[in-house]
């Protein structure tokens, strides 16, 4: 939040804010499916890898940004990855080392933050765009909504399959639905919740959550990618 | 040792289906699940770019990363393997064998930034697979990929003709009956403990 107060444009604070609600990367923009699903069970894991994407996603834009006008437009998102994946590499080696359990926890979701859509998406639609500091509250902005919306379903998870919040008991054991915290859970939570937030969009005559993936900037450049080729093979036929 | 590699196989398409149980490879699997030849196409080009990419990242990990205690590096290089073999195979289809070009070629674009592939490759690392064991497991995954976009491109035609209550239509009902398939999934797992071990 310190950085939100040093920036001085006018939009700033719009940068920061449209990652929480209005833009929320699992609930609105849909991206990053995989990794919420799959370490919401626990309140300690989704804070866990909250936590790890806020710090790529931070650091990735803030590198980005600064060589956004020294990569090559034709190798960019190699050279994304590459950023990216450097930096998800020095997240496991920090958990590993001061945190072993929360790493041990996220097993292969941890590498995976690598090819998290939410990351790319922001680096092509964001970081590769705008100035240093824009690109760090973006970053700041989309990681801390990511965390939110996957606190919040590991909230229901955990406290309806475990019965405990962070590891504390609220429910006795045999009130608990061990559906929750096991894939089925997963999938029914992150499914109400996206009901609900498109009934309140829908409300404030707002669009529904993207389906194909259509938030996900890279999704759209791989879905034109995809209309493109289709179109060749036609021509090829005909 | 042929029971053992089949019963990988069998785990790695039932017990943890990659899509319903280990969740990986949502964003593909939500959005090219509506039309049964793309998600058929997608799912061939799955299974064949995670046994290429198992066959190369397994020798450089075990000959080159492990050999001289580059561990610390797998995560980029095997992005970077995979991102570079899905380049070359595309290029190598569309130039010389056009016919399987046209069938999975179109699809291996949505492939690099896939975590499925790149999943599996660290699982097999992770589980310290063999070779054979690795590519076996892939494949079992990618078997597994083809079965759960088989199945759910039914139930998304069955789901465009139901009645839904209007803020659940889309995406929010197609993950509550992606949970509900999960949920038969779970079957599996006991048959796996009786049958092998």
């Amino acid at each position: 939040m310190a950085k939100a107060d040093k920036a001085p444009e006018v939009n700033a604070r719009q940068v920061f804010t449209k990652g929480l609600i209005n833009e929320n990367p699992i609930f609105r923009l849909v991206l990053g499916l995989c990794s919420s699903l799959a370490v919401s069970s626990s309140l300690i894991g989704a804070l866990g890898m909250g936590v790890s994407v806020i710090f790529v996603l931070l650091l990735s834009n803030i590198v980005i940004s600064l060589l956004r006008n020294f990569i090559p437009n034709t190798v960019r998102i190699p050279a994304y990855i590459t950023v990216i994946a450097g930096f998800v590499s020095i997240v496991q080696m920090l958990l590993q080392a001061f945190a072993n359990p929360i790493y041990e926890l996220l097993g292969i979701y941890l590498p995976l933050i690598v090819v998290n859509c939410i990351i790319l998406g922001r680096a092509e639609a964001f970081a590769s765009k705008n100035t240093v500091g824009m690109a760090a509250l973006d970053g700041l902005g989309m990681g801390v909504g990511y965390t939110i919306a996957l606190l919040s379903i590991a909230f229901v998870r955990e406290l309806l399959g475990a019965g405990t919040l962070f590891g504390f008991t609220i429910i006795p054991e045999a009130y608990t639905i061990k559906l929750f915290t096991m894939p089925t859970g997963g999938f029914l939570v992150v499914g109400f919740f996206m009901a609900v937030w498109n009934h309140l969009a829908e409300k404030k005559g707002k669009p529904r959550a993207g389906e194909d993936c259509n938030g996900c900037p890279m999704a759209g450049h791989c879905v034109s990618e995809f209309v493109r080729s289709q179109k060749e093979v036609e021509e090829d036929k005909a | 040792m042929s029971t053992h590699l089949f019963s990988i196989l069998f785990i790695a398409i039932l017990v943890e289906n990659y899509v319903f149980v280990q969740f990986l490879g949502i964003c593909p699997f939500l959005g090219v699940s509506k039309k049964l030849d793309t998600s058929i196409g997608m799912s061939f080009a799955v299974i064949f770019v995670m046994v290429l990419a198992t066959a190369v990242t397994w020798p450089i990990n075990h000959f080159i990363l492990e050999r001289y205690e580059l561990t610390y590096l797998q995560t980029l290089v095997f992005i970077l393997v995979i991102a570079a073999l899905v380049q070359i195979v595309e290029t190598f289809l569309r130039r010389f064998i056009p016919a399987l070009y046209h069938a999975l070629g179109i699809y291996l674009p949505l492939i690099t930034t896939n975590c499925i592939v790149l999943g599996v490759v660290i699982l097999n690392v992770q589980r310290q697979y063999s070779f054979a064991e690795s590519i076996v497991n892939s494949l079992g995954g990618g078997i597994g990929f083809l079965l759960a976009m088989f199945m759910f491109t039914g139930i998304r035609s069955k789901l465009d003709e139901s009645d839904i209550p209007h803020f659940f239509s889309g995406l929010p009902i197609t993950l509550v009956a992606a949970g509900l398939a999960a949920l038969s999934f779970h079957g599996f797992a006991g048959i796996a403990e009786n049958l092998f071990k």
